[in-house]
């Protein structure tokens, strides 16, 4: 019988070595692998290279993995000002970013997942983000050619899963996710609820379970529990 | 006159109507929100992977997993859909949404513009920006006029590092609403107190005044800061 859950975030990350190359979901706190992010830091691993749609917010998850000086390298598409620890390493040189416009960085990763050797863009021609590419002209415009993005672990945050892999997300929870998936060669899910196989509606498996190599239940990080300070709406 | 940055984002709403399918950016833009007529059926785009953005929740309906771009929690318009990075970026640059409404530092005469870099940043961060102006049909930009030291913002080229060539279709600021065309940017609405030469003084770019420019039709609420209705 296929079981592909482990029991504790520990062990889900114990084969990461240094120097290794880190695909994390999320967008936001919505489907952040907050608790294998945690896990990662406590075990360890140093010179990675983190791919992620931001560099870390704050002083928890990616920001307190990179506040550790563990982070070499992040291929991103947004360091928001309030990702202050990357902010601060970044200005004394202490880390390497590759920015990627967010639609580029998504198909590059879509690219490696579907076994792709790249493809062509417009967005970023004509741009400073365009150097050092190849460029070509289809059909009277301009596009540049980008290559694909692997990594050797991906860390995803789903809502339910189940011993086979397969994962359902639930809100804006399946982002990067989905697509992040394809493209690891190690693929480490957190997930609320781990429940039998077959309690997700076939219908309703986001994320294939052949894609996914590892499976833990963990409760969800404090801090994407947390409620603004002040109200909602006005 | 001049519109405040809820007056330019009521100008806007009032230009978006039933079947639209629309991101806005950070800034003046996400203000269009407020101001949208809620009786038509304008589907507000995420790029985080929602279609239907509805107004922000009441402390009460916030559900954790659920947040818009702006990494804020929100709702959902009837008939959302939810989705995946891939199929989201699909609708920005593939061309199917109608409309992005975009902040900027600079916009050339040509349609290029520059939002994702402001001089000075130490820290590049560019997001979807590139994405959604090479795809969308129509690039609105808002901004102000002029910087808040009385230089000109829309020019003949951008100083400031491109988001994308030849994109904006239109263009509204606190005096003004000029659209791109092939002829040159064509002044067509101009704030009350305010006529075509004393826009032009404030503009960088040659604007061709169009023959039927008028005054823009704006309630005084969108120019003093009080409270605003769509």
């Amino acid at each position: 019988m296929i079981d592909k859950t482990v029991s504790d975030c520990r062990q889900a990350v114990a084969m990461i070595t240094d120097g290794s190359s880190i695909m994390l979901g999320g967008f936001g706190n919505a489907g952040m692998p907050a608790q294998l992010i945690e896990a990662l830091r406590e075990h360890g691993a140093r010179n990675l290279t983190i791919i992620s749609n931001g560099a870390g917010t704050g002083d928890y998850a990616l920001g307190a993995l990179v506040g550790d000086g563990k982070v070499s390298k992040v291929v991103a598409s947004f360091p928001a000002p309030s990702a202050t620890q990357f902010r601060e390493r970044y200005l004394r040189g202490e880390i390497e970013l590759e920015l990627v416009p967010q639609g580029t960085l998504v198909e590059r990763i879509r690219a490696a997942g579907a076994g792709l050797g790249g493809f062509y863009t417009p967005t970023g021609a004509g741009t400073e983000l365009a150097a050092g590419k190849e460029s070509r002209v289809i059909n009277g415009r301009e596009y540049l050619f980008e290559l694909p993005i692997h990594a050797d672990f991906v860390f995803l945050k789903a809502y339910q899963g189940d011993r086979l892999g397969n994962l359902m997300y639930r809100g804006t929870m399946r982002n990067f996710n989905m697509v992040m998936a394809t493209a690891g060669k190690t693929v480490i899910a957190e997930v609320e609820q781990i429940v039998p196989a077959g309690g997700i509606p076939p219908e309703q498996v986001h994320t294939p379970g052949l894609f996914v190599d590892r499976v833990v239940q963990v409760a969800r990080h404090p801090r994407l529990l947390e409620l603004p300070k002040e109200g909602g709406a006005a | 006159m001049m519109l405040t940055r809820d007056g330019i984002a009521w100008r806007i709403a009032r230009d978006l109507h039933e079947g639209d399918y629309v991101n806005l950016g950070v800034g003046i833009p996400v203000l269009v929100s407020n101001y949208l007529d809620r009786t038509q059926e304008i589907f507000l785009h995420s790029e985080n992977g929602i279609l239907g953005v509805g107004p922000r929740p009441k402390r009460d309906e916030i559900d954790l997993d659920l947040i818009s771009a702006g990494k804020g929690f929100c709702t959902l318009s009837t008939g959302a859909a939810i989705f995946d990075q891939p199929i989201s970026f699909a609708m920005m640059r593939g061309g199917h949404l109608s409309h992005a409404i975009l902040g900027a530092i600079e916009v050339a005469e040509n349609g290029d513009f520059a939002n994702w870099k402001v001089p000075g940043e130490a820290v590049p961060g560019v997001g979807g920006a590139m994405d959604l102006a090479v795809g969308t049909p129509n690039i609105y930009v808002a901004m102000s006029h002029v910087t808040n030291k009385g230089k000109p913002k829309i020019v003949k080229t951008c100083a400031a590092p491109l988001t994308a060539r030849q994109c904006v279709k239109r263009i509204y600021t606190d005096l003004a609403i000029i659209d791109v065309t092939a002829q040159g940017l064509v002044l067509r609405e101009v704030m009350p107190g305010n006529d075509p030469a004393s826009v032009q003084a404030k503009t960088e770019a040659n604007l061709i005044v169009a023959p039927d420019w008028r005054e823009m039709d704006v309630p005084e609420t969108a120019t003093n800061g009080a409270r605003l209705r769509n």
